[in-house]
């Protein structure tokens, strides 16, 4: 397998605060990849990073070989790296429907003259994503509220919506950020389910945030463990729950 | 009869050309809000800059207009909205963009587009001087009067040639920029981008292309109401910079980042404005006769005196917001 996200000795700091603080991992082409630590280890500024939404102060960011350091998200998004939101965002004055049809990339009428010169290959084209979006919205069971206006959606909803989102394009890296918070048991269920099929079928590669130990364990292999702004360790979903170190940082140095 | 014609003349012929003009200047104040999230100072002197370029252009070229029967200055406007597009563009960059590199507070915003405001009244009058000029070189201002066919109104109808094509320039502008944010992929996108950047940046939006086109909207609309309003009156340096209250006051009484909100808003403003310095003793004076002996008809019945005009905006402005705190649609995203 080869490395298809490399981040190596990256250094971010909120004024004295040392957030991220020679930070260097690797993810692995075709993998789901788990990061997990305390509140606070620095897990969502790494993919802000990652995904062009904070500039850093040191270091470099590679995606497949490439140089992406300080590379903006928009055109990320267009080399196939994604990303969702902790809080989920969502355009609330759309509908779920309109929401996934934002997304896919280099449409035609993004262009301002082939809306005007072509109106019939871009009203195909539309036609065409409307279509995509529809099985999108159907695989991630939402389309009983396809015409809701996305700001009238429920929290677990609208993290489904972030996961729709991601699958209305040929995505290679998705970066997820805790997906499950919110989410019930069942919907989980499918949402990990969903997200092996998109491993397995469509080749993507995952990133993912998570607070759910039982979702880490079903899903991730390899796990990274996050502490003060570094990596404490790497392993398997075993090794690292058996590691005294990573109790501890989870649950504080045990009293004596 | 004549007495409604006189109404016409002065309430709603007048009120439909402030209305047009401040809804073109809301529409371009509102879009900048929605997609920046600041208030622009330098709006009105960017219709300044539109019109300052129309009267260099027919300065130049004042016999253009007469090849096809229209003023000079109309057939000119298209370059000067395009130049005014590249200048907003261009002010942007220069002065807004570093910025918002550094994610400054809309504040700060405000206080750089207040220093543009001052910079481009300068260079304006540097080149064309203090006094008014007519955008009418080398021709004549038409003016139509439609005689009414009532034998009771012996007075016609007045309307000057500036304001009809202002009037079907309003609409033609209104539609097509509401069929380029309902229909148009790039429309929908600064819908989304005033909705959510972060997102609309996670989708793969350029926000960079996004931010421009808004400059180039704002920019031609600013150019072509200030171009229209100098028809209709004359170039003065300092001409639209005394529309920037009514302005604003348009765009928020109509829900500020809406763009049909600020059509409304402006003609709100524009209508309450003419009403209220209207002399309804014209009204009354048809039925003075069957008035009590004790009651005398005054002279002037207007609300307010014309030179208090200004004042009005603000009247409905606190009106509106008191009555209905985000405007007459709900205003902040597209």
């Amino acid at each position: 397998m080869s490395t298809i996200i490399e981040v190596s000795h990256v250094y971010k700091a909120f004024g004295g605060l040392n957030v991220i603080n020679d930070c260097s991992i690797q993810v692995e082409q075709g993998s789901i990849t788990g990061m997990i630590g305390p509140n606070g280890a620095g897990k969502t500024t790494l993919f802000n990073i990652i995904a062009g939404n904070l500039p850093l102060d040191a270091g470099r960011v590679l995606f497949d070989g490439e140089d992406i350091t300080n590379m903006s998200s928009n055109e990320l998004f267009h080399k196939g790296l994604l990303r969702t939101f902790q809080i989920a965002h969502e355009f609330s004055n759309m509908t779920a429907l309109e929401n996934l049809m934002m997304v896919p990339p280099r449409q035609l009428g993004e262009n301002l003259f082939s809306a005007w010169l072509k109106p019939g290959e871009v009203s195909r084209e539309e036609s065409e994503v409307r279509q995509r979006a529809m099985e999108v919205i159907d695989f991630i069971g939402l389309s009983h509220v396809r015409n809701e206006l996305a700001g009238n959606l429920s929290g677990g909803q609208k993290k489904l919506l972030e996961l729709g989102r991601t699958m209305m394009t040929d995505a290679r890296v998705v970066l997820l950020d805790e997906i499950a918070a919110g989410v019930n048991r069942t919907l989980l269920g499918d949402l990990v389910a969903n997200i092996e099929r998109l491993n397995r079928e469509m080749g993507y590669t995952f990133l993912v945030i998570e607070h759910d130990m039982d979702m880490i364990a079903r899903l991730c292999d390899p796990v990274i463990v996050l502490a003060q702004g570094r990596v404490m360790m790497e392993g398997t979903i075993q090794e690292v729950q058996s590691n005294p170190e990573v109790i501890e940082a989870y649950f504080g140095a045990p009293t004596e | 009869m004549n007495e409604l014609v006189f109404f016409i003349n002065n309430v709603v012929v007048s009120g439909t050309v402030s209305g047009s003009i401040y809804a073109m200047g809301a529409i371009g104040v509102t879009l900048v809000f929605s997609i920046m999230r600041f208030a622009h100072f330098a709006h009105a002197d960017m219709m300044t800059l539109g019109a300052f370029v129309v009267l260099l252009l027919t300065t130049l070229f004042p016999e253009v207009g007469g090849v096809v029967g229209l003023p000079s200055a109309l057939l000119l406007l298209p370059i000067a909205m395009a130049v005014t597009a590249v200048a907003a563009v261009g002010i942007d960059r220069t002065f807004y963009k570093p910025l918002r590199a550094h994610d400054v507070k809309p504040i700060v915003m405000v206080i750089a587009s207040l220093g543009v405001t001052l910079m481009l009244q300068g260079l304006i009058r540097l080149f064309a001087g203090t006094g008014s000029e007519s955008l009418y070189i080398a021709e004549r201002k038409d003016i139509f009067r439609i005689e009414l066919p009532f034998e009771l109104a012996s007075r016609p109808i007045v309307v000057t040639e500036p304001q009809i094509i202002l009037f079907v320039f309003a609409i033609v502008a209104v539609v097509s920029l509401h069929l380029f944010l309902s229909r148009s992929r790039l429309g929908k996108a600064m819908r989304a981008m005033s909705d959510n950047p972060d997102l609309a940046r996670a989708s793969g939006i350029n926000t960079n292309t996004i931010v421009a086109v808004t400059w180039v909207i704002a920019g031609s609309l600013a150019a072509a109401a200030g171009t229209l309003l100098s028809l209709d009156v004359a170039f003065k340096p300092d001409l639209s910079f005394f529309l920037l209250l009514p302005i604003f006051a348009a765009a928020i009484v109509g829900g500020v980042g809406h763009p049909y909100g600020a059509i409304a808003g402006g003609f709100v403003v524009g209508f309450a404005e003419t009403l209220a310095v209207f002399n309804w003793s014209v009204l009354l004076r048809p039925i003075r006769d069957s008035f009590p002996e004790w009651l005398e008809l005054p002279s002037n019945l207007a609300l307010v005196g014309t030179e208090y005009k200004i004042v009005v905006p603000f009247f409905i402005l606190v009106a509106i917001l008191v009555w209905r705190p985000t405007g007459i649609f709900k205003g902040k995203v597209i």
